[in-house]
């Protein structure tokens, strides 16, 4: 089986977002599923429900998403996104505790190692402080 | 509020809710920009907008499903943590009461919803956010359903002086955590906008009774 967890990168920002995406193509390569969104909705910096669910079904894979996110908001309303997901679906999405780039760059080399969704979780986890 | 029964006063009631809101929004982006990262009052108005821009619709359900739609909206358009967090709360609402509450039947239900937002917020009381305004609002309402010809005053000035104990609060969730002491001596911005919705929602069912 050649599936592997696919990553979301969910920002304030859809430059940082976009740019954390590129860095992790730019390391890891085509192989894994990839999506990003970033900014509120209309514009602006923020994030938004709608394109988080829309991140998550572009990268969606069977092994599950991980999401990775950076501040507050972008983590409340990931949580929000996965509770709006049709119910087969919510328990193989997760949210990362990680910084968002270094944990992005992480998940993603150990998706393509053919990881699975809690080692790929625990993996970028192990970068966050405390 | 067997008036909530009507699709007028149900607009009467969401509408008055989303002007506060709108009409706040640069005091509120001010306060958020002293603690926060300055954007509260901006997704709030970007939200209520919406809630706005469909109140026809909205106001045409039942009352639990309009107050659903609000919570849907609010988690679709708002942008920041807010969404989900407002989101949540009129959703949990929409779910709880009946089409035609009582004021018991709405102690009830803010109780559940005050857990769901708790719970979406991974907070409590004490921590300098809205949860300190909506704690303390739902602890007046259950008070004032004895004295109903009062609660609609008494409510919204214990959701104002609850708005106002969390200046001397250090915060502990959200971005105004970040600062630590320093978010201590500013009053945080999701209580004060808490305090205008029940402020708002008040004056409307007061006008309505």
């Amino acid at each position: 089986m050649t599936e592997t967890v696919g990553i979301v990168i969910v920002s304030h920002s859809p430059d940082v977002a976009r740019g954390t995406a590129d860095m992790v193509r730019q390391m890891v390569g085509e192989e894994i599923p990839l999506a990003w969104c970033g900014g509120a909705p209309g514009g602006g910096l923020g994030s938004s429900v709608e394109a988080i669910m829309a991140a998550i079904e572009q990268a969606w894979s069977e092994k599950g998403v991980a999401i990775m996110v950076d501040l507050g908001g972008a983590e409340t309303n990931s949580e929000m996104a996965i509770e709006m997901l049709p119910p087969e679906r919510q328990g193989r999405v997760v949210v990362c505790n990680a910084p968002i780039v270094e944990g992005a760059v992480i998940a993603a080399t150990e998706a393509s190692g053919g990881a699975s969704l809690e080692e790929v979780k625990r993996t970028a986890e192990e970068l966050s402080p405390s | 509020m067997t008036r909530l029964a009507e699709p007028a006063a149900r607009r009467v009631l969401i509408a008055a809710m989303a002007r506060a809101m709108i009409g706040h929004a640069e005091e509120l982006t001010a306060l958020d920009a002293a603690i926060g990262d300055g954007d509260h009052g901006i997704n709030m108005k970007r939200g209520f907008e919406a809630v706005l821009a469909d109140i026809d619709a909205i106001a045409a359900k039942p009352l639990p499903q309009a107050l659903g739609a609000v919570g849907t909206t609010l988690v679709m358009k708002v942008g920041g943590a807010s969404g989900p967090l407002y989101g949540t709360l009129f959703m949990q609402l929409g779910k709880a009461l009946p089409e035609s509450p009582t004021l018991a039947d709405f102690a009830a239900a803010a109780e559940t919803a005050l857990t769901a937002v708790k719970a979406r917020g991974k907070s409590e009381t004490g921590c300098k956010t809205m949860l300190d305004v909506l704690a303390p609002a739902l602890a007046a309402l259950r008070e004032g359903i004895a004295t109903p010809d009062a609660l609609f005053r008494a409510l919204p000035a214990a959701a104002l002086a609850a708005a106002d104990a969390t200046i001397p609060m250090r915060a502990v969730r959200g971005r105004a955590s970040f600062l630590g002491e320093r978010s201590i001596g500013h009053l945080d911005p999701g209580a004060r906008s808490s305090a205008l919705l029940i402020g708002a929602a008040c004056a409307a069912l007061e006008e309505m009774a």
